[in-house]
Order: C-alpha cells, then structure tokens, then sequence
C-alpha cells in the first residue's frame, strides 16, 4: 500500500486501522513476499506440468485414451500442486513470528487468515488455471473444454486453498506436518474434485456445464464462511501449543 | 445446572458412577449379539435371490450404523470439548476414534466380501463404498492427528477441530460421491417407512443393531474409565484407588 493512500496517522491511534486496509495489507505483504521468489511461485506449476508429463508415458501416449482421461488427470494433478503449496501458507510466518503478530492485531483475525488464504489462491491456484489449457492441448482436449477447465479450476481451487488451510494451519506447529497434512486434506478434497473434473467431462461432451459450476460456487460460499474461522481456530492452537 | 454440568464432566465422578455399569452394559450387549447371530445366521429364512449369502448383513449394517454414529460422537465430543473444556468428552473421543475405525473397516471388509456372491468382484467404486472408504480416512486422519502433537491438550483441541470440519464435511461428501456413481442398494432401515424385507429378516438385524450399540456403549465407557485412570494417574484420588486394590 503506498504511503500516500494510506489513512491518517491519528485514525490509527484510536483503535484499529479499518479492516479493509488491514486486509488489503496482508494480501499485499504475502504477494510481495511471493514475488520476491519467483522460484517458488514457480514450483507448484512446474510440478503440474511434470505430474502431467509422467501420465502418458505410464499409461499410453495414444490421443482417444488421454483425451477420455484428461479431466481427471489434470484436476488431480492441479490438486496435488495445490496440496504440496500448502505447507508454505504459514509456516514462514510461524517460524519467525508474523502469525503471532497477526493474531494479537485488533483486526478480526479470521479476515487476515482469509487475506492470506487469498493471497495463496492468486499465487497457487489461479496460475494454475491459466496454464491448465496448454497442458489440456497435449493431453488432446478439445479446445471447446478449454473455457470450463479453467472456470473451474478457478473456482474450485479456490475452495482447495480454503480447506487446505485448516490443515496447514493445524499441522504447522508439527516438525514433520507434510505427510500428515495430506492425510487430513484429501478425503475433504473430495467434493470438489467431484464436481470439478464432472464439469469438465460434460464440457467435452458439449453439455451445459452451469450446474456444476453452480455446486462449485456453493462449495465455495460455504468455504469461505467456516473454513477461516475454522484454521483461525487452529492456528491459536498451533502458536499456543 | 451448571453445577450438574461440572459434576457431569468430573472424570471422578464418572468414574465412580460409571463402574456399576459395566457388568450390565456387557452382559446386555453379549446377550443382545448372541441371540442375534443365532436368530439371523440359523432361523432367520434365506433370501429368495442371495441364498445364505445376505446373512454377512447381520454383520454388515450394524458396523456400517455403528461407523456413522461413532463419528457423530466424536463431533459432540469435539463441540462439548472445544466450548466447556471438559476433559470428559475428549476422554471419551480419544477411545471412541479407533473403535470408529475399527467398525468403518468391519462394515467394508463385510462389504467386500458380500460383493462377491452379489456383484462378482470385491470391490466396486460405488457411492456407499467410496464414502465409507473416505470416512475411514477421516478416523485414521483423527487419530494420526492427535498422535502428533507433543503436548496432549494441543492434541486433544487439533483432533477436535479436524473432527468438526469432518462432521460437516461428511454429508457433502456424501452427496457429491452420490451424485457420481451409485450401484449399492438404499438404506435398510429408515424411521420413516416400512423395511422392505420380512419381519423375520430385520427383526433379527434390530436385535444385532442394539447389540452393537450396547457393545459400542460398553467398551467406549470401559476405555473411557482406563483413560482417566491413565490421565489422572497422579491425582490423589487415582493413588489411594491403586492402594486400596493393591
């Protein structure tokens, strides 16, 4: 946030900043945190592309093959990518401090945990909806697909760092979390690996895909209204324990 | 009433009352499942498409019932727990957990074994086997959850919370695995409508049921009683026990 947009000093002095500036301050920090590694932003789709590469040369390269297995292989790829970012939601925070910070700020911190959850989607799961069709074309689908996949990988992922969070953010006080963590996450992964590669199926087929994108977006709206609350929960937990 | 409260989750006072218990909750529970195997395996008639096969369901509903409100339990423990603090509920989500797993993988190895004579393969991805296949990595993910942590009470509150969001998680999953593919056949009972099979083949299967609960309300509160012991091993009341029996 630059200095010039920023609220009057005396506005800080009485309580709190306004919400939304705090809000959007977590987002920034985390983003530019992000940026300033490019490498590591890159993992993530560095491994969907790599999961993605290994499923033609361990099943078969022929195209009618692929193309019927390609929903499911990449949404199940995207997941996994999603899953292997999570431990880095809170873990350098927590190393150093931060979280503790974030916590004891007069902010509801429920909304800052969701500021970080954000700012973990628009560097995790929204690249990885971009770069999905390109993956799509060498896995044969047809470009007709290509606008589902990544509406869908969109909003599902989303909801995937939603639900990720609670388990990053009960695992983060363990040494060892990362097995651990994808035993919590993926059997609630579940639902929305459902409705999301479902879609894409019927996108192929040239069906109507607003359904599923509907059950999308309410798994969505459910998310965002417990899941902070739920990991905020947990991340007291972890800071205090 | 909050004194009730307390006096409820003193694990003391469980402790003490929940003794004379036992002996009838086992003998009624061992009663219950001996009458019901006999009655459903040697009396009950054979299933005019299944042959003998379908006797695995005195075996296999119960479990699967079982599974499902052990989880419930696990959740009002986890709220009572998370709200009140009282030892007590997690005491008593700490034994419930694994007998959860225990049935979740009772009713699919039965499952699976029914499988054969009805579907000719052990397993099929259908939407009652999926979930339930999920549900059992919801127990071990519990329970692999509390086991982590260093400190119990960290333990206690993380499998807490993990419990929840799988409570509500649960029937989400469950419709959305619905949704995607479904070959078992409906639930066996329901509140609402008459079974649709003969009363001389579910009323053996009730009889199982209860057993099962009363099985599952033995052995919680048998567990429950060692845990306690085992937590308050250093607390007065716990020693001059140990002194009194030894």
């Amino acid at each position: 946030m630059s200095a010039d947009r920023l609220p009057e000093a005396s506005s800080f002095n009485t309580s709190a900043a306004p919400l939304r500036y705090a809000f959007l301050a977590t987002i920034r920090r985390d983003l530019t945190l992000k940026l300033r590694r490019r490498s590591e932003l890159a993992n993530p789709l560095v491994f969907f592309a790599l999961i993605i590469t290994l499923f033609p040369l361990g099943i078969t390269p022929r195209q009618e093959v692929l193309r019927e297995l390609a929903p499911g292989l990449l949404w199940v790829s995207a997941l996994l990518a999603v899953l292997l970012s999570l431990d880095g939601l809170f873990r350098d925070d927590f190393e150093d401090g931060t979280l503790e910070q974030l916590l004891l700020s007069p902010q509801p911190s429920s909304l800052l945990v969701l500021a970080k959850i954000t700012a973990h989607w628009l560097t995790t799961g929204l690249p990885l909806a971009f770069m999905a069709p390109l993956l799509g074309l060498m896995l044969a689908l047809p470009a007709t697909s290509f606008p589902a996949l990544c509406a869908t990988l969109a909003l599902g992922s989303a909801s995937l760092s939603l639900i990720g969070a609670i388990g990053a953010a009960l695992t983060v006080g363990l040494k060892r979390g990362g097995v651990l963590l994808s035993l919590l996450i993926l059997p609630l992964y579940i639902p929305v690996l459902i409705f999301g590669a479902g879609a894409v199926k019927l996108a192929i087929d040239g069906a109507v895909v607003m359904p599923y994108l509907a059950l999308l977006g309410a798994l969505l709206a459910a998310g965002l209204a417990l899941a902070p609350w739920a990991a905020t929960a947990a991340l007291r937990l972890s800071v205090n324990g | 009433m909050w004194q009730i409260v307390h006096k409820l989750g003193s694990p003391k006072w469980f402790y003490r009352v929940s003794g004379p218990w036992l002996p009838w909750l086992w003998s009624l529970s061992v009663v219950l499942l001996v009458i019901g195997t006999v009655w459903g395996l040697a009396f009950a008639p054979a299933d005019y498409q299944q042959g003998d096969s379908f006797r695995i369901i005195y075996v296999h509903v119960p479990a699967a019932i079982l599974a499902q409100s052990c989880f419930a339990l696990l959740a009002i423990c986890a709220v009572i727990f998370l709200v009140w603090r009282i030892k007590l509920a997690d005491m008593a989500a700490t034994v419930a957990a694994p007998f959860g797993a225990a049935m979740t993988f009772v009713a699919l190895f039965t499952g699976s074994v029914w499988g054969i004579p009805t579907w000719g393969t052990w397993w099929v991805w259908d939407a009652r086997l999926t979930s339930m296949l999920i549900l059992l990595f919801l127990y071990l993910g519990i329970i692999a959850l509390r086991g982590a942590f260093t400190s119990r009470d960290s333990g206690s509150r993380a499998a807490s919370i993990l419990a929840l969001v799988g409570v509500i998680n649960l029937p989400i999953i469950k419709y959305s695995v619905n949704w995607w593919n479904t070959l078992h056949q409906p639930a066996t009972f329901s509140l609402t409508r008459q079974p649709a099979m003969p009363a001389e083949m579910w009323l053996p299967l009730l009889v199982m049921v209860l057993g099962f609960y009363m099985f599952f309300a033995a052995t919680v509160t048998f567990r429950t009683r060692n845990e306690i012991l085992r937590r308050e091993s250093r607390t007065r009341w716990v020693r001059e026990l140990a002194e009194k029996t030894h």
